[in-house]
């Protein structure tokens, strides 16, 4: 219960803008590892970072450097690209595996459907309804 | 009424829509946690700590599948830069306010609140900025704190062959789809994903990042060549 993780918790919530009441709370429901902890609070004060950066700097500077707005554009399309088709693709030896497979044709349908609705809702439904109707019924 | 009360509630009804994506987001979010072994205390540290969702989801999907805590870190870290671009963008509606308001309120910056708050202050000139944005960014803050409880309760009792955790890329495919909206950023797009595919099998879940940092750089390369 004292592990690493914990004692980072306490040194940035007490400068952070959470109160020691929910700290409490949560030393009750910690069970896990204190290096996850660790993680989960160095992921948290660089997004921290990130969320203040310019929003603290402004009045110091001017404008935000353009090479710097041109690289960002990219990260979102980028980022979420790498996350998305590892999870409905996986190589396989020859071209026919590689096609057949219940994860790919249910990411083309919700794809589809994002494109037409942009709507989160509705991708994730068709993307689930297609996957179990393959798994299920059509490959079992 | 109020003006005051006014402003803070046009917030809370013009976020109000969103929350149809917001909460099946914030619910994969919870059974994620629980498909990569942790349990309730790391999934509100998640959301309260980071707050972030795409970067949560990335983070448990490589803790569930064992990668090193540095690549864990690095990923989310990468996926959160967008932030700084936010930051910038909505820097100059927020710099008539104290340096410790600034601080709170950069904490509920997401995706959401900037864009909604944004698009208002440019219609709306007289909308208090602080009341309107913290109207939408706490609804927001409130529904994923709860979402993602829900989540770890829910996922816990839902088998295996469902491949509930199938919601997490789908729900990154919605929002990759409109951030691919001209040329640069469809090769972004394109290449990120197929070069993630091909080094899926690097070691220590490298694939991901490498995939991101390949698209980076190929959208940056096609907008200069259009030029």
């Amino acid at each position: 219960m004292t592990g690493d993780g914990i004692a980072l918790v306490d040194g940035v919530l007490t400068h952070g803008v959470l109160t020691h009441t929910v700290l409490g709370q949560w030393r009750d429901a910690f069970e896990g590892s204190p290096d996850v902890w660790a993680a989960i609070v160095v992921i948290g004060v660089a997004t921290y970072g990130f969320r203040l950066s310019f929003i603290h700097l402004f009045g110091r500077i001017d404008e935000v450097p353009p090479s710097v707005k041109r690289t960002l554009r990219y990260v979102p399309p980028a980022v979420l690209a790498a996350l998305v088709f590892p999870d409905f693709v996986t190589l396989e030896p020859s071209v026919v595996a590689t096609l057949a497979d219940e994860r790919l044709i249910a990411g083309a349908a919700a794809g589809a459907v994002a494109w037409r609705t942009e709507n989160v809702f509705a991708t994730i439904t068709v993307g689930m309804i297609a996957l179990w109707l393959f798994r299920f019924v059509v490959f079992a | 009424m109020d003006p005051l009360h006014d402003d803070l509630l046009a917030g809370v009804r013009d976020v109000s829509p969103l929350m149809l994506g917001i909460v099946p987001f914030a619910l994969v979010a919870g059974i994620a946690t629980v498909d990569a072994g942790l349990g309730l205390g790391e999934a509100v540290g998640l959301s309260v700590i980071v707050f972030a969702g795409a970067s949560q989801l990335a983070a448990l999907d490589l803790i569930g599948a064992g990668a090193p805590l540095a690549v864990v870190v690095g990923t989310a870290v990468v996926i959160n830069l967008r932030m700084v671009m936010y930051s910038a963008s909505i820097a100059p509606h927020f710099a008539r306010y104290a340096r410790g308001v600034r601080a709170a309120l950069a904490y509920f910056l997401t995706d959401q609140a900037y864009a909604l708050s944004v698009a208002e202050f440019g219609a709306n000139d007289d909308r208090s900025r602080a009341l309107y944005y913290l109207g939408a960014a706490v609804s927001l803050w409130i529904v994923w704190q709860i979402g993602t409880v829900v989540g770890v309760v829910v996922g816990a009792g839902v088998p295996d062959a469902w491949g509930l955790t199938f919601a997490v890329p789908l729900v990154f495919l919605a929002l990759l789809v409109p951030a691919m909206k001209d040329r640069p950023t469809t090769a972004a797009g394109v290449t990120g994903g197929a070069v993630a595919v091909v080094a899926a099998g690097l070691p220590l879940n490298l694939g991901l990042l490498v995939g991101a940092v390949t698209g980076i750089v190929v959208g940056l390369l096609t907008e200069a060549r259009a030029r």
